[in-house]
């Protein structure tokens, strides 16, 4: 039938059944790809987030490992024995320099384990203070940002949840605490706790971790959540009112498989990039407290605490400075890029 | 201004006054928490000087008449009280004393960092994706990532340990260079990203593209008619700035031995000079507060593209 173009007259070959060759056309040939793959590979396609993930695996998989095989321990002077006067040549040794009974050993044809980055003024080796103290770093902003995600989605939830008055009150408080001066109170809320809680936990099992870390999570838990749960609440509000959720709804779909297919998926990953952004902010909070001898106990590392005990001798030994300078700017950098591949990879929607 | 506009403005003042009432209780009932009290470092206090040394700063009333006599105190006459470690001096006094330093280096920070962040960020924007922008990129990532005490301690070892060209102590003007360097590289950065970023948004605008056509050079365009626009979003960092400038002064003050008030909030914690951390808690959270909400309400007037709720 020749096509009219100016008729109305209907084309009736449009309107025949299709043919198996017709069919086998429409069928995809790659197999069906999930909302996490897609992330996945546009996370993998990301050179700068890729990259920083790799460093950030590097520095954390070392912190874990390389203590538990290194001949060094962060607490031991390796000057003191006891039963003998101190050896006053371990102490402050410049990198792969060995103490005096070492540098017997050696000659006796004994291998000694080099220390890397020499060691600090109580003859400790610096190399695997610098490693422990990344591991100590790493793992209050990880407990810190798990800790605000927690009470940041539970109270986010409620508060979108049930809406109304109860809404109305928790924003209330959001808002006051959002204008609080985060800095200046953490750092008073940590002093205090710190001098309340040292008496309070002696001789427990928190002793070992100290008052200061204790407080400072304390200090996350009460003032961090609230821009966590206000993402939250703002996440549950809308996508209740989203399109797809109602079309779900028309054809028939049950709350349970709304929450489990429709709503967590997409919310997901919004709160997860936000955790996981939070993480470089508690370790920048957690080394500027050590920095004002707010945060680990001694001996504990940290790298904010090597980095102020590091200001004492910073003319002879500058590089006592430089490395945990560096690996502090390091995390906190690649921690930044990567969470912001995460969110162009898992939230386009945030980015356009 | 109309009637919405100012109703915004009496809320958000309203808001700023609680938040600061806030800051005063909570500090007021988190110091009194603290088990020990003030005086248990003291030598040679027997219980009959604790108790006269107690009752002459007020301390064996009832926490609710302190607490009232505190509020009221600062709201009639500012008055901190007395400090417990300086005797005789007055917290509002040293407060005073620190605040001259820390404001000057506070306001230079601020002054340079502003200056330096737009035109770099103007720079950048201009040349998006050559050389120039990609080396301002890399350098603002690098300080944006830097914390401010790390920042401050390579400062001091490279230009007055190493290099000897500065000196290291903050006490004498000079001296208060490398702070100033210190406090304003990270906002400078900050501020350079997002003169980058509101700059090239509003380049793409409909009216610029209309200049263009027109014939307008390209400096006219940029300084009449991209400038003004691309320094709103810019406006609004200015609180969060200061906040960040008081709180990095407390690590920079106490790198350089600066005499500010930053030193003077650390060292009254390790003392334990109870007034003294009230007093400059509440005033630096006061400072910031005020700031915040100056920022917020200009941010409203300056753009009227912005519709108040």
């Amino acid at each position: 039938m020749k096509s009219k173009k100016f008729t109305f007259h209907v084309d009736l070959d449009m309107f025949t059944p299709a043919s198996a060759e017709d069919k086998e056309y429409m069928v995809q040939m790659r197999e069906s790809s999930t909302f996490f793959k897609d992330g996945v590979k546009r996370l993998y396609k990301n050179k700068v987030a890729f990259v920083s993930f790799i460093i950030i695996l590097i520095i954390a998989l070392s912190s874990i490992i390389l203590p538990s095989f290194w001949p060094y321990s962060y607490e031991s002077q390796l000057g003191v024995h006891p039963g003998r006067p101190v050896d006053a040549s371990y102490n402050n040794l410049k990198p792969f320099e060995y103490g005096r009974t070492e540098q017997a050993q050696i000659e006796n044809g004994e291998k000694v384990f080099p220390h890397i980055f020499g060691t600090d003024s109580a003859g400790r080796d610096y190399f695997i203070r610098v490693i422990y103290g990344t591991r100590v770093s790493l793992a209050v902003g990880l407990f810190a940002s798990i800790i605000v995600l927690i009470i940041g989605t539970v109270i986010g939830s409620i508060s979108g949840y049930f809406g109304g008055k109860v809404d109305l009150i928790i924003m209330r408080i959001v808002d006051i605490i959002y204008s609080l001066p985060d800095m200046l109170m953490v750092i008073l809320l940590s002093a205090v706790f710190k001098m309340t809680l040292t008496p309070v936990i002696a001789g427990t099992a928190l002793e070992s971790i100290g008052a200061n870390i204790i407080s400072l999570f304390i200090v996350f838990a009460l003032l961090y959540w609230v821009s966590m749960s206000r993402l939250i609440r703002g996440q549950i509000l809308s996508l209740r009112e989203q399109e797809y959720v109602l079309s779900a709804r028309a054809t028939g779909a049950k709350g349970k498989w709304i929450i489990t297919k429709h709503l967590i998926p997409n919310c997901i990953s919004v709160v997860i990039i936000s955790a996981a952004l939070q993480i470089p902010s508690a370790i920048f909070t957690e080394s500027y407290l050590s920095f004002l001898g707010l945060g680990v106990n001694a001996p504990m590392p940290s790298l904010g605490s090597l980095a102020s005990e590091a200001l004492n001798g910073l003319s002879s030994y500058p590089y006592r400075l430089v490395i945990p300078a560096i690996v502090i700017s390091l995390i906190v950098l690649s921690l930044n890029l990567f969470g912001d591949g995460l969110r162009d990879a898992f939230d386009p929607k945030l980015n356009s | 201004m109309n009637t919405k506009t100012l109703l915004y403005i009496g809320k958000r003042v309203l808001l700023a006054i609680f938040t600061v009432w806030v800051v005063i209780t909570v500090t007021f009932f988190v110091m009194h928490a603290v088990p020990g009290g003030p005086f248990v470092g003291e030598k040679a206090t027997t219980p009959a000087v604790q108790a006269a040394m107690e009752a002459k700063y007020g301390l064996d009333k009832p926490i609710m008449e302190q607490y009232g006599t505190y509020l009221k105190d600062i709201v009639t006459k500012f008055d901190f009280g007395p400090s417990l470690k300086q005797r005789g001096r007055q917290v509002i006094d040293i407060i005073f004393d620190g605040m001259k330093t820390s404001l000057k280096l506070g306001l230079i920070a601020a002054a340079l960092s502003a200056i330096f962040g737009i035109v770099l960020g103007a720079i950048a924007a201009l040349r998006r994706n050559k050389l120039v922008d990609r080396i301002i990129m890399v350098i603002t990532t690098a300080f944006v990532s830097m914390p401010s005490f790390i920042m401050g301690s390579l400062l001091l070892a490279l230009f007055a340990i190493k290099l000897r060209a500065l000196p290291a102590n903050g006490s004498t003007p000079e001296g208060l260079i490398l702070p100033i360097i210190t406090l304003a590289l990270y906002p400078m950065a900050y501020i350079t990203r997002l003169t980058r970023s509101s700059m090239l948004d509003v380049l793409g605008q409909d009216y610029i593209r209309t200049a263009r056509a027109k014939g307008v050079s390209g400096p006219r365009i940029i300084f009449g008619h991209a400038m003004k626009n691309s320094l709103i979003p810019v406006l609004t960092y200015f609180g969060p700035m200061l906040a960040y400038i008081v709180t990095g002064s407390l690590v920079v003050e106490q790198i350089f031995a600066v005499p500010g008030i930053g030193r003077l909030f650390v060292s009254s914690i390790t003392n334990r000079d109870y007034p003294m951390i009230m007093g400059t808690t509440i005033i630096l959270a006061a400072l910031i507060v005020i700031m915040n909400l100056v920022t917020d309400i200009l941010y409203k007037v300056v753009d009227p593209r912005i519709t108040f709720e």
